[in-house]
């Protein structure tokens, strides 16, 4: 989230696409409740299914899953076409004056350099045109042809209302409704908040499905401001804390980035990092990445990472693909090129895509650790549940550990909400049984590793035995130590060079914020984003002081919200372009003449003029992209594409299968099904009373939901002769499941490119172990692809038929 | 009339201990009297609050919950009641239908207690001791790395990765707990690294 779940209480109209935030974030939805009741806010919900929160909206419209792109581009269009932009905001906070070079083009459902081969572009004419003082070259009036806003303008001319229609099915009054009612918070004291969750992720082009409500949200001036912003309602209580502390294929804490093959030293690295500025007087916050980067190596590797080594650059593991994700390590393990693999609290034989793939792939392993507090379907892959899991232990050679973990009410330790805050939380009992927390059971490993590469050496051990090991008990380290390490100390004393009597930084205190990160080893910081959370006045993420000056919603006391406690990101653009907020009765930060002043911590230096520094102090230009240069793989502006499996052909680039770049492995791509057998258009989705595959170890949730079912509408049931609560048979290309029907109203035929589709929706939170009764989870049915840019499986569309059943057969 | 006396008034005046007169005074006599006595004591007044979050979504909602024991060193404390948390700025003390349940799960009969081990084409897991489980675990992942281990690449740049052993974090684990997994990993030159945020 840019903002917070409190700051949604502050919005004039709220969006829900690719979320259902009623059902799944009941609590943070009440902020839009509040809205609507003390501001009189307006809430438009667009899904293929009538939600829960569809049925509190003040608006809804359907739309076929997979074509948020067209819905979103056709607003765009809208209020280019009607003039509803934020001129002033558009202007000076965002790209859209720049000029692109010359050469880019779109067209046929292509931008330019596309290489059919290997599914890939060459993006080198996705940049700006630059002068001579090497800074991009703009034309304020957004005339020039070449101008970002121009070539966006002639990108949307597409996506009419009629298109619109065409493409999702959404029918063309209720969606310019929909354009009317967004277009309205163009204006300064209007404001509306995305609010998405994995219903815009789980495509082949989710990243892109939110690139284009973000785009649109600058038009408006919807960013940085109170009540506005792109909030991605995350899934799990610390999905945020896990991706900023990087724990992916290719990500070092803080969002930085694991070494490639062709990076072979820590200077070469650096030599496409640390941008400098693309237009004067920007902060180009990245040029600090080297301070960053260095205080993480000196957190991993403490008096091993000097100067003479790099700091230990080399012992990072470098990577030879974009990265080695869930899908890719599974694909792998099918090919028989995995032995071992680790589940720490995650079951993916319910959760990765193409359960029978999976089951082959883990079944090729050598050995499997899982570690959760819950007995899991993966730890039990190799049993033998009938229909339910139909294996054979005995060919099974996989060597299988469960080992036993602490659950919240049992851990010490902070996780990150989705709005960036912070928040420490306390045991209220020991774990059951020989249950162990899982920094123990890392430890353990460590240890027992760190002592066999010291006798008996083997394959490169400098990484393990120098590892950074500052525990009071290095057989259980403690959260307090590991927060401190995350926060950032002081390694050596660091003075003035003006005045070394001046102690600037002293040995072993930790750091206030990361301003103070230095690349030369004299600070060390596990995270350089968490700074400021545990500094030397105490642990800051366990503020609980319920305070909230002018009534804001921002909190500032309560818990710690990264980066610097800032409540609300780019809120330099809350304010126009001399300091003084867009909407007086939504002031967030002011100039005052001399300073930033308000209720957050402002995103730009306190002293920075107004007109000098941009609100996006990240970007190297200081402005929100429209156009995205070469950082996305699918294109500098979205475009739309079909599900890789899709009940109609891609209207506007009839050729095109799925995103055109996105990574499908060729077993995988035989395996995807299409519309003649496979006709109706499915999607996944959570329910209120389940939390994944967690609560039906619970037995009240257990009860409130008991069993797998699907969703279809009464119109399907009727033609396929469907009783209500009847058995039928879902088979995607991939494999099949048996589920009771609930035919209702909530789903209803579309009609999209003059053809009737029909949606099937398919809840999960059912598996073989737990309270509730056995059943499946949509992964049985679920294409193995991913999106483009960040390879998230597409489990929100794909196509499946269904046929009435007798249930499975039970011995 | 004593159903005009609110609970709380009622409570109240028990408390003060002077339960008894108070309803005497107001002609009762022994009904109300053996009423007073039949009430049972509030019982999470005696139990040990701990501020928790919830660990399903991401709302991350602020619950207290109610444990038997007062921290004493061989006390063992048990969870016997968690309920939402009203400081909270995000729920104000409001939870779900699965944050509401949280205790269930806390106790859950399907929790894992004990490590378990099944072998190659065994049909049943068994209990295993801790030290034997890490021990063995230890030595898979050595001889993995040490036979599979790639120092360079086929044009000579230095790479150490593993990449025959992967390792799937949690996103339902404390930052702690997942810098210190982090530290782990990678310094085993290990690249097939995720979590459910890519899911």
């Amino acid at each position: 989230m840019t903002n917070s779940w409190t700051d949604i209480k502050n919005t004039d109209l709220i969006i829900v696409m690719g979320g259902n935030a009623a059902e799944a974030h009941p609590c943070g939805f009440k902020w839009v409740v509040e809205a609507k009741a003390q501001r009189g806010a307006k809430l438009i919900v667009v899904d293929p299914r009538f939600t829960r929160t569809a049925s509190v909206s003040d608006f809804y419209a359907p739309i076929r899953q997979g074509t948020d792109i067209a819905f979103l581009l056709g607003v765009i269009r809208y209020c280019i076409e009607n003039d509803r932009i934020q001129h002033d905001y558009v202007r000076a906070f965002t790209n859209a004056p720049y000029l692109v070079k010359e050469g880019f083009a779109y067209q046929d459902g292509l931008f330019t350099g596309y290489d059919e081969a290997k599914r890939d572009y060459d993006r080198s004419t996705w940049e700006y045109e630059l002068g001579a003082d090497g800074y991009v070259q703009v034309d304020e009036t957004l005339q020039n042809p070449r101008c970002v806003y121009q070539l966006l303008k002639q990108h949307v001319a597409a996506y009419t209302p009629e298109m619109v229609e065409r493409i999702c099915g959404t029918p063309k009054d209720k969606y310019l409704a929909i354009c009317k009612m967004i277009s309205e918070c163009s204006a300064r004291d209007k404001t509306m908040t995305s609010m998405y969750a994995l219903g815009w992720t789980q495509h082949s082009k989710g990243a892109q499905n939110i690139r284009t409500m973000a785009m649109l949200q600058l038009m408006l001036g919807n960013i940085g401001v109170r009540g506005g912003g792109m909030n991605a309602l995350r899934g799990h209580s610390n999905i945020q804390g896990l991706t900023d502390i990087g724990l992916m294929s290719d990500l070092i804490p803080g969002y930085l980035n694991i070494p490639k093959d062709r990076e072979v030293d820590f200077k070469t690295y650096m030599s496409t990092r640390g941008f400098k500025p693309l237009r004067p007087n920007q902060m180009s916050y990245w040029q600090n990445y080297g301070k960053f980067m260095v205080s993480f190596l000196k957190a991993m590797w403490g008096p091993a990472a000097t100067a003479e080594n790099e700091f230990a650059y080399q012992w990072l593991p470098k990577l030879d693909v974009s990265g080695y994700d869930l899908l890719r390590i599974m694909d792998l393990m099918h090919q028989g090129k995995v032995n071992g693999y680790f589940c720490q609290g995650f079951n993916p034989l319910l959760s990765a895509p193409n359960r029978n793939k999976i089951t082959e792939s883990l079944s090729k392993l050598k050995f499997l650790v899982v570690m959760d507090p819950l007995q899991t379907e993966t730890a039990r892959f190799w049993k033998d549940e009938g229909v339910h899991n139909d294996v054979k232990p005995e060919s099974i050679q996989t060597e299988v550990f469960e080992l036993p973990t602490s659950c919240f009410a049992e851990d010490e330790g902070s996780l990150v909400n989705s709005g960036r805050w912070l928040q420490w939380h306390w045991p209220g009992q020991e774990p059951p049984g020989e249950a162990k927390a899982d920094t123990w059971i890392m430890a353990q490993l460590h240890m027992r590793l760190r002592e066999l590469y010291r006798k008996e050496g083997g394959a490169f051990p400098d990484p393990i035995v120098n590892l950074h090991w500052p525990y009071r008990d290095p057989m259980d380290p403690q959260p307090d130590e590991m927060a401190k390490e995350m926060n950032g100390y002081v390694v050596s004393t660091v003075t003035d060079p003006a005045d070394p009597s001046k102690v600037l930084l002293e040995k072993g205190k930790q750091v206030d914020t990361f301003g103070q990160l230095r690349d030369d080893g004299s600070t060390a910081c596990g995270c350089w984003i968490y700074s400021g959370s545990w500094t030397e006045r105490g642990n800051m993420m366990a503020r609980r002081d319920t305070s909230d000056p002018g009534n804001t919603g921002a909190y500032s006391n309560w818990a710690f919200s990264w980066p610097a406690n800032r409540r609300i990101l780019y809120n330099r653009a809350s304010a126009d372009l001399d300091g003084k907020a867009w909407d007086p009765k939504r002031k967030l930060i002011e100039w005052n003449g001399t300073a930033w002043t308000g209720y957050d911590v402002p995103d730009i230096a306190v002293n920075a003029k107004p007109r000098d520094v941009g609100p996006f102090i990240m970007n190297a230009e200081g402005s929100g992209r429209l156009f995205a240069r070469g950082l996305m793989r699918d294109g500098p502006f979205p475009a739309h594409y079909e599900p890789f499996e899709s009940p109609v052909a891609n209207v506007m680039a009839p050729n095109i299968r799925g995103n055109p770049v996105a990574r499908i492995f060729p077993a995988d791509l035989a395996a995807l099904g299409t519309s003649d057998k496979f006709p109706y258009a499915a999607t996944s989705y959570r329910l209120t009373e389940h939390f994944h595959y967690w609560t039906k170890h619970v037995w009240v949730n257990a009860v409130l939901q008991p069993e797998f079912f699907v969703e279809i509408s009464e119109q399907l049931a009727a033609e396929k002769n469907i009783q209500k609560g009847g058995w039928v048979k879902v088979s995607s290309n991939r494999g099949s499941v048996y589920a009771k029907a609930v035919v209702t109203k909530r789903i209803k035929p579309l009609i999209c490119d003059g053809k009737t589709v029909h949606v099937v929706g398919i809840p999960l939170h059912w598996g073989f172990t737990g309270a509730a009764r056995k059943g499946f989870g949509p992964n049985s049915l679920t294409p193995f692809v991913g999106d483009a840019n960040t390879d998230t499986p597409e489990f929100k569309a794909f196509l499946v038929n269904v046929e009435p059943s007798n249930g499975p057969a039970t011995s | 009339m004593l159903h005009e006396l609110s609970r709380r008034q009622f409570l109240k005046a028990a408390g003060a201990g002077v339960a008894g007169s108070a309803v005497a005074a107001l002609g009762f006599g022994g009904a109300e009297e053996a009423l007073a006595q039949a009430v049972r004591p509030f019982k999470l007044a005696r139990t040990t609050e701990t501020r928790n979050t919830c660990p399903y979504c991401s709302v991350a909602c602020g619950v207290i919950m109610y444990s038997l024991g007062d921290k004493s060193k061989n006390a063992h404390p048990a969870v016997i009641h968690i309920e939402g948390d009203p400081d909270h700025p995000t729920n104000r003390g409001t939870l779900c239908p699965k944050g509401s349940a949280l205790l269930d799960f806390v106790h859950s009969e399907t929790r894992t207690k004990v490590p378990q081990y099944r072998g190659p084409g065994e049909k049943a897991f068994r209990q295993i001791s801790w030290n034997e489980a890490l021990d063995r675990i230890a030595r898979l992942m050595k001889d993995d790395r040490d036979k599979n281990f790639i120092a360079k690449n086929q044009d000579g740049q230095t790479v150490n990765r593993w990449l025959t052993t992967g390792f799937l974090a949690a996103s339902a684990t404390t930052n702690e707990t997942a810098f210190l997994t982090y530290k782990v990993v990678r310094s085993l030159g290990v690249l097939a690294f995720d979590n459910q945020a890519r899911v």
